[in-house]
């Protein structure tokens, strides 16, 4: 039908634009061409190199490849430290099997308590069954996905949020989705690691400030506008960024939002605010910092957040306005080319949002643990406390040793020493590419269910082990 | 709540012109079936493979007429869409409170989301209220503004599945699969809350590595919680600048971004065009990199089966090249691995060549093994270097689990150590219903593209509103299907995309052949100038 109709068209509008055009256009258009072809001469010469035959079996011949991987010692620690877990992950977790007080995981919440959140999972297989066997777009996106959805933006107080099935990728496809090569994105020093491979994959240039320095940033800022000045019509087309996080994993130190907030109206930025330790932990009802710190969440343009700590499940989260969120549905890669959350995850994760609606005193009950572990944990002999009192997530750095390699082993000895005496606690592990390499550190975490008994005998443990080790 | 009719295999298919779905079979067909069934043998010589094998991958060319429309077709959509931009308000949200900044989004890409893509918009994303089986269950929905917004109407559709990638059905409720999982939530909870360096490995990652080793018949594996993320987190630390990647231009979204995040060199060749990637070898050997120096090491880069495309790589012979000039293979099998092979092992098993020659075996757990996650086996050396260097295995969480015990149950079936021949049956099912559609489709005059083992049938249909116009058709019909145009193709090849599975029946898939016969007709699908079959295709 719609062939027969058109296809005279097609003969109109051929004679229409080789007849019509004026000369200039078509005198243009030869010297494209003529252009073209140079190149593609030129091209196939390889920059005026040119070999015979001969020549080239001679070098591939002579071309040696290096070994694909490089040998891996036997004794680095990622092949040594095999400790297996048993059983389920709550107060308490079995390591290698001995069952250990858990300071390790990121379970925050003790989820565990609530065996209604299995249930339901359960009953999430009985109905859907395990994976979704498809990307968002070709039939993978389940009623419970849009669920979570809904209930995330309410429970955020946003328009709207969209899930991932991995947090790493949450962020790591967020961020190349706005932030394009002629942008500028400014970012703390101490971002986690997937933030950083999210800056790495859009391309665009990156100016690190240091952490939580306000100063820093807006000296930077301040040199970006006087080089804007240079050159406005660049700069008209640059778009700013600005990426922090809620309370850093990498250091257990909350960003100064409000300040962060300032600056950006003031310089026009837009704000990235990665929650992924803060989102279910902080805050009245647990909504994040912005509700802690009293910032109105309109000011920030895009969370996102883990389903995988305070949550107790796996995947991410973004949230922010309609306008924002929505174009992670076409661009997000994570999103676009991966399967989507399989079902009984997402499930779990809208039974946790069920429970942090109904019982709100358990972000509180955390934040007095957190507290409480703050006090105590200042007094090591060998090692020194760091992160704001409320983060769940707490460092103890070496006092006396500062040389990368040598307190990543005497922490991880610690870390072994302590799991054989039950308490579980891990150093926090590194890969040598970070851009800032972080100092090593014991990383604590802080569970709700927690009693003072559990935080003075940890207290017992490591100072003991530290002091016989380091 | 509304159940329009139900696809279920007592439906019978029309019997209109060439469909013959009776038990009848001449003595040329059986001779015919005889001799393509030899070429499953797997130890035949490599030799023998090119030629059979280029036989047996197609990718007709479309009519100059239609290939001209096509374009004309695309470029009065957005003409279209500009005059309807010009006078329509766009029913969008819009930034607030961010005066004077900088636009965030790109204006022609605004441009064609909301005025070229909205009006197909209908045909992707549609939600789901059941298991991605046989047959899956439609929330239905409708756009009361020509695609701005979607509203629910409570009513639900049941249509036979031929969108998921449940390729060897193991997408259950049900079932030793689903018990195992359920097991596994009681003992060990939803999630391990930590990465896999810390303290956040259990007894079943172990036991699945070890498992997929030995079903590779290789060293040792190493599994991750994502199969996009296996590839995203990986590549960066097998390559580094000065390594050149020679990469398959028809390659997966997470191999891109792998590669990008890596700093190689990266050089793109013909699709499943090894001729083209020899010479890409051969002269990149020889000229070095730009600053003058040699290569530090060249990785090929392919997938098993290609999602999009339907077409099986030509591993023989790229092992030959590889060997020929001292390159690496990554061999990415998300689509391969469970669905080709008589024993379910991917192309390598396919083809009857030895896993070790795959430098890298890369795959995913999320399609025919009906979960998530995704593994890499290979040689001891690889392994324990991914286990020092990967991202995802020293930052990301571990596998769940729920997944973990899935992909374990599953995978034993496939190997048979459940003591049953259920992962045989189920194997065999998918291969015989993957020749019996795709020759089937060949009879009814559509054009489809790629292999005829592959399980992933690309039918052809170029205009892109027809995308739409056959998605929407199949639906009324109760069958669900995947649409995909331009950007996910070239502008010129709209397609419809049917992934096979053993779940399907013999009834189920003639079902769907003959209401794709007859829309065939009315919709103009059947572009194809090859002779066609006159005799009828046994199942
Ligand atoms: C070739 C290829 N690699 C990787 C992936 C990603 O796998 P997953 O869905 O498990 O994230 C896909 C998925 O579509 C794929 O087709």
């Amino acid at each position: 039908m719609l062939q027969a109709e058109s296809s005279p068209y097609i003969f109109s509008v051929l004679y229409d634009i080789i007849f019509q055009a004026p000369t200039y256009v078509i005198f243009l258009e030869l010297s494209l061409l003529l252009l073209v072809i140079w190149i593609i001469i030129h091209k196939q010469s390889n920059g005026g190199k040119h070999l015979t035959q001969k020549q080239k079996e001679e070098i591939i011949k002579n071309w040696v490849s290096e070994p694909l991987v490089a040998e891996i010692d036997e004794n680095h620690p990622a092949l040594q430290n095999n400790h297996i877990v048993d059983g389920p992950i709550g107060k308490f977790i079995t390591v290698d099997g001995i069952k250990c007080l858990n300071m390790a995981t990121h379970n925050y919440l003790g989820l565990e308590e609530y065996p209604k959140i299995k249930e339901n999972a359960i009953n999430c297989i009985h109905k859907y069954g395990v994976g979704s066997c498809g990307p968002r777009g070709f039939y993978g996106t389940v009623d419970v996905h849009l669920e979570l959805e809904e209930r995330l933006a309410k429970f955020m107080d946003q328009e709207e949020a969209v899930v991932y099935s991995y947090a790493f990728s949450t962020v790591a496809s967020a961020i190349p989705a706005y932030c394009k090569r002629t942008d500028i994105i400014f970012a703390d020093e101490c971002i986690n690691f997937a933030i950083q491979k999210g800056i790495d994959a859009s391309r665009s240039k990156v100016v690190y400030f240091k952490h939580n320095d306000m100063r820093d940033l807006e000296k930077k800022l301040q040199e970006q506008a006087k080089a804007d000045q240079k050159n406005p019509k660049k700069a008209a087309k640059t778009r700013r960024f600005l990426i922090v996080e809620g309370i850093y994993m990498n250091t257990g130190e909350m960003c100064p939002l409000r300040e962060l907030v300032e600056l950006r109206a003031k310089y026009k930025l837009r704000l990235f605010l990665d929650e992924t330790v803060s989102f279910g932990t902080i805050g009245k009802s647990g909504h994040g910092i912005t509700e802690l710190l009293c910032v109105d969440i309109k000011e920030v343009d895009l969370i996102s957040a883990s389903l995988e700590n305070a949550v107790e499940s796996i995947g991410g989260f973004c949230v922010g306005s309609h306008f924002i969120v929505e174009h992670q549905r076409l661009s997000g890669l994570g999103y676009c080319f991966s399967a989507s959350q399989p079902p009984l995850l997402t499930q779990a994760a809208i039974s946790a949002l069920d429970i942090f609606e109904q019982e709100p005193r358990i972000f509180e009950q955390l934040n007095d643990v957190a507290e409480k572990v703050d006090e105590q944990f200042r007094y090591f002999t060998k090692l020194e406390l760091k992160g704001h009192p409320l983060s769940p997530v707490k460092h103890l750095y070496l006092k006396h040793v500062d040389d990368l390699e040598e307190s990543e082993k005497i922490l991880r000895k610690i870390a072994d020493e302590c799991m054989k005496k039950g308490l579980a606690v891990v150093a926090a592990e590194y890969l040598p590419i970070e851009k800032f390499p972080p100092k090593r550190s014991l990383r604590i975490t802080v569970n709700r269910l927690l009693t003072a008994d559990d935080i003075s005998n940890a207290y017992k443990i490591i100072e003991e082990v530290s002091k016989s080790i380091a | 709540m509304k159940n329009r009719k139900f696809v279920n295999s007592d439906i019978e298919p029309k019997k209109n012109g060439i469909h013959h779905t009776n038990g009848y079979r001449s003595s040329e067909n059986i001779i015919k079936s005889k001799l393509t069934n030899e070429h499953q043998d797997n130890n035949v010589a490599t030799d023998k493979y090119k030629s059979i094998h280029d036989s047996k991958e197609s990718f007709e060319e479309a009519p100059l007429i239609t290939a001209c429309l096509t374009y004309f077709g695309f470029y009065l959509l957005m003409i279209i869409g500009y005059i309807n931009q010009l006078f329509f308000e766009p029913k969008v949200a819009t930034e607030k409170n961010r005066d004077g900044y900088v636009p965030l989004f790109d204006s022609f890409e605004r441009f064609y989301l909301r005025y070229v893509y909205r009006r197909v918009k209908d045909c992707w994303n549609r939600p789901i209220c059941s298991c991605p089986a046989d047959t899956l269950v439609l929330k239905d929905r409708i756009t009361p503004d020509f695609g701005w917004s979607f509203e629910f109407t409570g009513t639900t559709t049941k249509c036979l599945n031929l969108g998921s990638y449940n390729y060897l059905g193991f997408a259950q409720t049900s079932g030793p699969c689903a018990e195992d999982s359920i097991k596994s939530i009681e003992k060990y909870g939803i999630a391990t809350c930590n990465a896999r360096r810390e303290l956040g490995t259990n007894a079943l990652h172990i036991e699945l590595e070890e498992l997929t080793a030995k079903f590779f018949g290789v060293e040792d594996a190493i599994v991750f919680g994502m199969g996009f993320a296996t590839n995203a987190l990986n590549l960066p630390s097998l390559l580094s600048p000065g390594c050149l990647v020679v990469s398959d231009e028809k390659n997966h979204a997470s191999i891109i971004l792998g590669l990008r995040l890596s700093g190689a060199t990266i050089k793109v060749y013909k699709h499943n065009n090894v001729k083209h990637m020899e010479k890409v070898i051969v002269d990149s050997i020889a000229y070095g990199q730009k600053n003058g120096k040699p290569w530090k090491k060249i990785l090929i880069i392919l997938e098993g089966v290609f999602s999009m495309e339907g077409s099986i790589v030509k591993l023989p012979q790229i092992v030959e090249i590889k060997k020929k000039y001292g390159a690496y293979i990554y061999l990415d099998e998300a689509h391969s691995i469970g669905a080709t092979g008589s024993h379910g092992r991917g192309v390598t098993d396919f083809y009857g060549v030895d896993p070790k020659d795959i430098d890298i075996l890369m795959g995913t757990f999320t399609k025919s093994f009906g979960s998530a996650g995704g593994y890499i086996a290979g040689s001891k050396s690889l392994i324990n270097f991914l286990r020092a260097n990967s991202h995802a295995h020293c930052y990301a969480s571990s596998m769940a689990p729920a997944v973990t015990q899935q992909i374990l149950t599953s995978m034993k079936i496939i190997m048979g150590l459940d003591g049953t021949n259920e992962g045989k049956k189920r194997i065999d099912q998918l291969a015989r219903n993957t020749r019996y559609f795709r020759k089937r489709l060949a009879q009814i005059g559509v054009i489809t593209y790629g292999h005829e083992d592959s399980p992933v049938v690309p039918m052809l249909v170029y205009l892109f509103s027809k995308i739409g116009a056959v998605v929407r058709t199949l639906t009324t019909r109760n069958i669900a299907v995947v649409g995909a145009g331009f950007p996910a193709t070239p502008i010129m090849e709209g397609r419809i995309r049917f992934c096979l599975s053993a779940a399907h029946s013999k009834d189920q898939l003639d079902y769907a052949l003959s209401v794709i016969d007859e829309i065939g007709d009315k919709l103009g699908l059947k572009y194809s100038r090859k002779p066609k079959d006159p005799n009828p295709i046994e199942y």
